[in-house]
């Protein structure tokens, strides 16, 4: 092949450089600008549809006042201290069935035998809703946070644990064959191979089941009885009448933090695992 | 999965199925024969037998007359109306998702725009919208529909919108370099390439629709699956529950399974490209 | 039949694909483009279909200037894979094209027949493309846009993924189909001995922003052959010339 020397850019003058911004901030300042405008867009879009009244604003008042009620909550200690205790008892819960449920994922997917025999049982235990339980769950351990963190860590665990057992099962045997050519014991193809490349998986699932995790614990403390947590704001709020603001309000927040939390993952996921540019589909 | 080669000896084929079946629910029938031995042991009124819950299900809802196919009054009064209001609330949802999915996934401003929106909706958990959807809708059925609907619609309709604007360029300038039409470019190109997508987005909403069914049934409700969960915990009567659970679990898997089976013929040629490509 | 006037493309200020290309395509040719990778081809293959808003000059198809795709014309990529639509069979993707163009079922049932036996493969028009072999993927691809009966054939870098004894064989394919058809056809390609065999006249591009550096008349005789042909006095000389050109073409204007 002709070794020609390539150009692909018609030299610019570099003096123009000073008085342009560097690529990456201006791709920054646009989605900075996009996703104001489109936040923007809704704001305006939901003020005009309260004010158009086609729901009488005693039942859904204006956008702007929900707004406002929005900022008075995230004021409020007590609102603060609710949300708090829905955050904390949901974020224990994933890290307990993280913690758990990891390990032997991986002890399961490394282990053909064992895959075997287990899929079936995940398989078999993944699609029943974890929102059954919640009855159960109350008359074990009461409206308690035990009660709350125990069901939030089952209905995350599984997810997490499907998807472990099978980025860890479905790892590329070329890979790791390469691994066992140049002399790796079983151990250094796990920790270099293996879990790196199920590591992606991993994180879906863990994505997938904080997102369960939130409708777990909200769904539990919207059952009349519960005194701590955003869910039983809601329904305190929605129950003594005159309160929609509030009651929209609250949910408005809930959804915030829940967004917060998908934009975190979401950035995690990007950083770490740039590198598999095919995506990976959420199962 | 591998096939189990037949060979002439008959004897072969039975064996070699009955191992599979084995390895397939071989721990889970020993775990259950755990659990039953367990539960009979402890005898603790908060986890009765599985042979017991067995029962008591097929009493509340197999002991029916033999022109209702068996079925008792349980199944009128519970089964069916959370059946028919989670298909109608899952299938308007697939329905609202798809069709305005291609919609705006087919504009890049208008999708890029309103995404912020439709991610922060997606974002509020289900249940912290029972509430609102109470004082505005009150607690009939209305009100559950349009709440599953609600709740379910953003995968479908996130997906939809991805799955619409990443169809692969070359297949979209090979439809313009033979000057298809816009509209069979939409539904001979850009749909069935999308279609992937859509499926794991209405997988996904299926789960979410089914907790939004037990949870408004759960709150406020008169009727239902989640409702005999609730009400037969209230009043003691745990084998009931545990066997509305079993049934809540059954309704998942089957639906699951149901669902599988469609995309699994829908999409045989996405497995079998995709196949090729990693090969 | 299709004449290029200037034709000047720039992807931002910074990237300017083709500087300035003037060309001429007579009926019934078969006329090869090489250059050195990133030197423009797809660019200017895109542009030939229309697929491209060109940034300046004009082409001509037949006189008319080309802004969007025009009618009789079809193309060949590159990715067969990506090309073809994966959840339709083979004989569904050949027939795509054809649905759109109203003709009578049978005419179009006709050509589809056609088409598939004129690249050998009519025995598999019920199998998915995954099913088959890249060599027959392209193959489909080939068969696709005879079917649509264009004018102008365009291919990219067509055979650049296919392994060589493929390669060989439908290379002879183009050459026949041209013969049998009796279509004008402008193939991009980097492999020098592939556009020295098939075309009619050779158009050597320079490095990006390309400019025409050379325009060849291949004199080497019809029928061609990959074995004797190959090996002969003619071709071998004309080979040389190309790839020469190739190798000290003129420096990338600064």
């Amino acid at each position: 092949m002709s070794a020609a020397p390539e150009s692909t850019k018609a030299p610019a003058g570099s003096h123009q450089r000073k008085l342009t911004f560097s690529p990456v901030i201006a791709h920054r300042l646009a989605t900075f600008f996009r996703i104001f405008a489109g936040a923007l867009l809704f704001f305006l879009a939901a003020e005009l549809l309260t004010w158009l009244e086609f729901v009488p604003s005693t039942y859904l008042p204006r956008a702007s006042t929900v707004a406002l009620r929005v900022v008075e909550l995230l004021y409020d200690l007590p609102f603060l201290l609710n949300v708090a205790h829905t955050l904390g008892a949901w974020a224990l819960g994933l890290f307990i069935a993280t913690l758990i449920t990891i390990p032997f994922g991986i002890l399961i997917g490394t282990s053909v035998p064992a895959y075997r025999a287990i899929m079936p049982i995940v398989e078999f235990m993944r699609p029943i809703p974890s929102v059954a339980l919640i009855p159960l769950a109350i008359l074990l351990w009461g409206q308690s946070l035990t009660s709350k963190v125990i069901l939030v860590a089952y209905a995350t665990a599984w997810p997490i644990l499907y998807n472990t057992i099978y980025g860890v099962h479905d790892v590329d045997p070329i890979t790791t064959q390469t691994a066992r050519c140049f002399g790796l014991n079983r151990l250094a193809i796990l920790r270099r191979v293996t879990l790196p490349s199920a590591a992606p998986l991993m994180f879906t699932g863990i994505r997938v089941s904080a997102s369960m995790g939130l409708i777990v614990i909200v769904g539990i403390e919207l059952l009349a009885g519960a005194n701590n947590g955003i869910g039983s704001y809601i329904l305190f709020a929605s129950s003594t009448g005159g309160h929609m603001d509030s009651v929209l309000a609250s949910a408005a927040i809930a959804g915030l933090f829940g967004l917060i939390i998908n934009v975190i993952f979401g950035v995690i996921e990007r950083r770490a695992f740039a590198w598999r540019l095919l995506g990976v589909a959420s199962r | 999965m591998r096939n189990i080669a037949f060979s002439s000896a008959g004897k072969m084929n039975l064996s070699g199925t009955l191992r599979s079946f084995l390895f397939r629910y071989g721990l889970g029938l020993a775990l259950l024969l755990a659990w039953q031995l367990a539960a009979m042991h402890a005898e603790s009124i908060f986890f009765p037998t599985p042979w017991q819950i067995l029962l008591r299900a097929a009493d509340l809802w197999l002991s029916g007359p033999p022109q209702h196919l068996f079925l008792a009054d349980g199944v009128f009064a519970d089964i069916l109306p959370s059946l028919g209001r989670l298909l109608l609330g899952w299938s308007a949802a697939i329905a609202i998702g798809i069709t305005f999915g291609i919609l705006i996934g087919r504009s890049r401003i208008f999708s890029d725009l309103l995404d912020p929106s439709l991610q922060f909706l997606r974002a509020i958990p289900g249940p912290a919208l029972i509430p609102i959807f109470i004082i505005l809708l009150g607690t009939e059925t209305t009100m559950r529909v349009t709440l599953i609907a609600f709740g379910s619609v953003w995968p479908v309709l996130l997906n939809t919108i991805e799955g619409v604007r990443t169809v692969d360029p070359l297949q979209l300038d090979t439809a313009r370099a033979f000057r298809l039409p816009p509209l069979a470019r939409l539904t001979r190109v850009i749909l069935p390439a999308a279609t992937p997508k859509i499926f794991a987005g209405i997988r996904v909403s299926l789960s979410l629709a089914i907790i939004l069914m037990v949870v408004s049934e759960l709150v406020a409700s008169t009727n239902g699956i989640g409702y005999r969960i609730l009400t037969s915990q209230i009043m003691l009567l745990l084998t009931e529950m545990w066997s509305a659970i079993l049934l809540l679990a059954a309704l998942g898997l089957t639906l699951n399974a149901m669902l599988e089976r469609i995309e699994r013929s829908v999409l045989r040629w996405h497995r079998g490209a995709r196949q090729r490509t990693e090969s | 039949m299709l004449t290029v006037d200037r034709l000047h493309h720039s992807y931002g200020p910074d990237h300017v694909a083709i500087a300035s290309l003037t060309f001429k395509v007579n009926e019934g040719e078969i006329v090869a483009i090489v250059g050195p990778s990133g030197c423009g081809k797809t660019t200017l293959l895109k542009s030939l279909a229309g697929l491209l808003r060109i940034s300046g000059g004009a082409i001509r198809l037949d006189g008319q200037l080309v802004s969007d795709v025009p009618k009789g014309l079809a193309v060949v990529f590159q990715e067969y894979g990506r090309s073809l639509l994966p959840w339709c069979t083979v004989e569904a993707n050949v027939q795509l094209p054809l649905r759109y163009q109203s003709l009578p079922s049978d005419v179009s049932r006709r050509r589809i027949k056609d088409s598939l036996a004129a690249v050998g493969l009519l025995h598999v028009a019920g199998q998915y493309p995954w099913q088959l072999s890249g060599g027959m993927q392209q193959r489909v691809a080939i068969a696709r846009a005879l079917a649509y009966h264009p004018k102008l054939l365009l291919m990219d870098e067509p055979f650049a993924s296919v392994d060589a004894q493929t390669r060989a064989d439908l290379e002879d394919l183009v050459a026949e189909v041209r013969d049998r058809f009796d279509i004008t056809i402008v193939l991009v390609t980097h492999d020098i001995d592939e556009a020295v065999y098939l075309s009619d006249r050779v158009l050597v591009l320079s490095a990006s922003p390309s400019r025409l550096l050379a325009d060849i008349p291949i004199n080497v005789t019809r029928p061609r052959d990959q074995i004797t042909t190959r090996a002969s006095e003619q071709f071998l000389t004309v080979r040389s010339e190309v790839v020469r050109l190739i190798r000290r073409q003129a420096p990338p204007a600064s």
